[in-house]
């Protein structure tokens, strides 16, 4: 238990042991664990103005969405009142079409009538005159004229 | 764990207390060296070097693995240990608190290596006598707490302004300290005397607080080996050997799990000290 000369070199070994640490390995792992702690600082951070621009973002979308929505109610809108206009277009069209073939129909009938009426005309008066020279090529016989006149006006 | 040598208790007991000494200078006292605890201690600055150097070479800022975690649980420790205490602005506190706590734990863990198995190995290669663990040995720490008081020194020198007179200025007035010129002179007498007995008392105590812990530790170590001293391998089969080796075994597990915690406290208390010694180095009282 004596104090001897090793007190000197474990003094010695001390100091070397100490500037070695102080050297070669205290400053690069805490230089490490430094800069660790800096990048998770800084990717919190990051992570915090992401959801800061996300949260930004969203309620973005959300008012185009409104903005879209209304839109698109709008347009359904116009739409309907114009295929609303569109249709009573139509309709009236189609009215007024019907009208114009009936009306144009009915004069056909009219002319059609007409023109039959005429040719009734003719033949009547055709049979007449024939009617007439037989009543005059031959006596007139009241009887015999009354079937005639008979004939006649049922041929009529 | 009984060694083989025969002789009573005391002899076990004193044969493992004492050092393997080379001398330098032929019948002189003071130039011996213990080359049992150079040896260890050397192994143990070299391991824990080593093993920290490993770790700092690859050290990355990325995704660290489990060495390098535990190396930084160390360092982040002592780190938040040194800011506490330690006020100063100075590089050289913290790197010296780590290698104080990591190397004095490694050179007290030597004592949980069973007391036998080194100096067992030992006679193979021709030693027949060591102490294990460097820090039972007063050379040992009283080393290095003169070391942490050298730097101490150094820094109450340079920090202390004017160099060195600054220092003794302090020593001369303070724990007592007056307006009045005169009875200022009569202070420095007791100022002197108790700065004198502080100045001694701090590397003396740091120092043999650690010696005498790890000496406590080791001989209860040593003693519980002697409790199968005088039994041999044929023993064991004897109830008598069986029951002794049991209760042997069972002590020695009992000491050696409550001496993790020795060894631990005992390097964090020398680690701590240092700190606070260098601390009250880099101070000034100009506020009194």
């Amino acid at each position: 238990m004596n104090i001897n000369a090793t007190l000197i070199i474990q003094a010695l070994v001390f100091f070397v042991v100490i500037v070695i640490t102080m050297k070669y390995i205290w400053p690069q792992i805490l230089g490490a664990m430094e800069e660790r702690e800096k990048k998770i600082a800084d990717g919190l951070a990051a992570g915090d103005r992401a959801e800061k621009e996300l949260n930004q973002a969203k309620a973005k979308v959300e008012t185009l969405i409104v903005e879209a929505k209304e839109q698109a109610s709008h347009i359904k809108d116009q739409a309907t009142q114009m295929a609303t206009k569109i249709k009573d277009q139509a309709k009236s069209d189609a009215l007024a079409e019907k009208e114009r073939q009936i009306n144009a129909a009915k004069a056909e009938i009219e002319q059609e009538a007409n023109r039959a009426k005429e040719a009734l005309r003719q033949q009547v008066s055709a049979l007449a005159i024939a009617g007439t020279e037989q009543l005059i090529s031959k006596e007139v016989d009241a009887k015999k004229h009354a079937d005639l006149l008979d004939d006649l006006i049922k041929e009529i | 764990m009984a060694s083989g040598e025969g002789g009573g208790a005391g002899e076990y007991i004193s044969h493992h207390l004492k050092n393997h000494t080379t001398e330098l200078v032929d019948g002189s006292g003071f130039w011996t060296i213990n080359t049992d605890s150079v040896f260890y201690t050397i192994l143990t600055a070299v391991v824990f070097l080593w093993f920290f150097r490993r770790v700092a070479k690859k050290a990355t800022a990325g995704v660290p693995n489990k060495t390098q975690n535990f190396i930084e649980m160390i360092i982040g420790f002592i780190d938040t240990q040194v800011k506490d205490i330690f006020h100063g602005n100075s590089k050289i506190v913290a790197p010296l608190a780590l290698s104080i706590f990591a190397w004095v734990f490694l050179m007290n863990f030597m004592d949980l290596i069973p007391v036998d198995l080194l100096p067992w190995l030992g006679t193979f290669v021709g030693i027949h006598y060591m102490k294990v663990v460097p820090s039972t040995d007063l050379n040992i720490t009283f080393g290095m707490s003169f070391g942490v008081m050298l730097i101490v020194f150094y820094y109450s020198f340079t920090v202390k302004k004017p160099f060195v007179l600054g220092y003794l200025k302090e020593f001369a007035t303070h724990p007592f300290e007056s307006p009045n010129l005169l009875v200022q002179s009569i202070l420095a007498i007791p100022n002197i005397f108790l700065n004198i007995v502080e100045t001694i008392a701090k590397p003396v105590s740091l120092g043999l607080r650690l010696f005498g812990n790890m000496y406590a530790g080791e001989l209860i170590f040593i003693l519980i080996a002697v409790l199968t001293l005088n039994y041999g391998w044929s023993d064991a089969f004897s109830f008598t050997g069986a029951s002794m080796g049991f209760v042997q075994f069972l002590l020695a597990l009992a000491w050696a799990l409550f001496h993790i915690l020795i060894i631990t406290l005992q390097a964090y208390i020398f680690m701590m000290l240092s700190v606070v010694y260098l601390n009250m180095s880099h101070e000034t009282h100009d506020s009194h």
